[in-house]
């Protein structure tokens, strides 16, 4: 520690509040330069403070303490807000409440996002309903007419033998297609009836290649066919069993749109 | 719920942040902690009760309003009230102003001031170092400390020189702060 040695005796009365006259002010004026005295003064400071613990014994009697509570109590706290310490101590107070405040616009949120799902939940319930009747409906049309024990009748005029027929039912929007043949003349091994879609311009659109069963019926449903192509006709040929990107072979039938 | 009071400074500065803070339990802990200290000090100096009960009550109604005038980084609490609360018993003794703002009285201590236990060796300490010292030099010492008197006061009451009084009372604070050494 670095003290002036000239100013030790004047740092402890000064200390103490005991140095008076023109060696006070020396010494204020030394010590607002000399880190080394402002060091020491604190330590002399602190031997006052254990020369206070020389009084101890008496204690303040119970009036004194509750008084000091009354008085806290009637003056309104003045925050600071100077140090971290504090700052985080302000966070640690407001912590409770932040937290409440986060959980009740949670709960809102929540309540609300629940309300939004119940909505959702009924929606897709009904949408559900109404596609399981419809699905229900198809399922027993494209039953009826695939059946393999279904009676096909075809009505033709009084006396005229029964003749092959086809009819197509096209929806171009949808690129969906149901095709029914009854009195097929049946073929022989390797070879298939293929069905054509016949564009107002350019080759045939392939539509399904099929055999017909021993009475001469078939049926081709949603064959995979390009989106929305426009159809001026429909036709069968007799292809290979594979059946060909092209017709080979001349119509056996052929019906334009009403 | 505060730490006991065994946990030392560190506990002071805990609660003097939560003073800071306005917690009113903090402040209440630390009076319960410090203000027999305090109380003894004043009543020392000031030979009455009454008056020792009002210092007492200035002094935490001063940390209350302004806890940032103790700053924890820089001293003991303890030690900071002892010697905030003599200085201000001394001033009420010689009815005069405050010399100097509390903000400015830093306090260097080694000495654990925080918990009762170590106070009580503290005390036990000082009082057999003033047992020890000279009688001229304790009753320097004591002029100056309890009673606030200048080192001309001392002088003039004792007889003795300045240069004597000065002496003395450096010597017995020195024997005092080698007694904790």
């Amino acid at each position: 520690m670095n003290v002036h040695e000239q100013f030790a005796e004047d740092l402890a009365l000064y200390a103490l509040g005991s140095l008076q006259g023109q060696e006070r002010i020396a010494l204020v004026k030394h010590l607002e330069e000399c880190p080394g005295c402002r060091s020491e003064l604190e330590f002399l400071r602190g031997d006052m403070a254990l020369l206070a613990l020389s009084t101890s014994g008496p204690v303040p009697p119970a009036r004194s303490r509750k008084r000091f509570i009354d008085a806290i109590m009637k003056e309104p706290r003045v925050r600071t807000v100077s140090s971290a310490v504090h700052k985080w101590n302000w966070w640690i107070w407001s912590l409770p409440w932040v937290a409440a405040a986060a959980l009740a616009i949670l709960a809102v949120a929540l309540w609300s996002n629940n309300a939004q799902l119940r909505q959702t939940v009924s929606r897709l319930r009904q949408q559900s309903a109404e596609q399981e009747g419809q699905l229900q409906t198809a399922r027993e049309i494209a039953m009826t007419l695939t059946a393999t024990d279904a009676m096909r009748v075809t009505l033709v005029a009084a006396k005229t033998p029964p003749q092959p027929q086809g009819k197509a039912i096209y929806v171009r929007d949808r690129s969906s297609l149901i095709f029914l043949a009854t009195n097929l003349p049946s073929l022989p091994q390797g070879k298939a009836y293929e069905l054509w879609l016949i564009p107002p311009v350019g080759a045939p659109v392939p539509a399904g290649v099929f055999r017909p069963d021993a009475r001469g019926s078939a049926t081709v449903i949603n064959p995979p066919l390009p989106p929305r192509a426009e159809a001026k006709a429909f036709a069968i040929t007799v292809e290979p069993q594979q059946g060909s990107s092209s017709p080979t072979s001349q119509p056996v039938l052929v019906g334009s749109g009403e | 719920m505060f730490p006991p009071e065994t946990n030392s400074a560190a506990t002071d500065a805990f609660l003097v942040s939560g003073v800071r803070s306005g917690d009113d339990r903090a402040v209440t802990e630390l009076y319960d902690r410090f203000s027999p200290l305090v109380y003894s000090v004043a009543l020392r100096v000031l030979g009455d009760t009454g008056a020792a009960e009002d210092l007492l009550q200035e002094i935490f109604m001063q940390l209350w309003r302004n806890p940032n005038l103790f700053d924890s980084t820089r001293g003991n609490l303890g030690a900071w009230l002892s010697v905030v609360a003599r200085n201000r018993a001394i001033d009420l003794l010689r009815r005069r102003k405050p010399e100097s703002n509390l903000e400015d009285v830093i306090v260097s201590v080694n000495h654990d001031m925080s918990a009762a236990a170590d106070r009580s060796r503290a005390m036990q300490k000082v009082r057999e170092a003033l047992g020890g010292m000279p009688g001229p030099q304790r009753n320097a010492l004591e002029l100056a400390y309890f009673e606030g008197l200048s080192h001309t006061e001392i002088a003039s009451k004792t007889g003795e020189p300045l240069g004597t009084v000065k002496t003395r009372i450096r010597a017995a604070l020195s024997s005092l702060r080698k007694a904790f050494a």
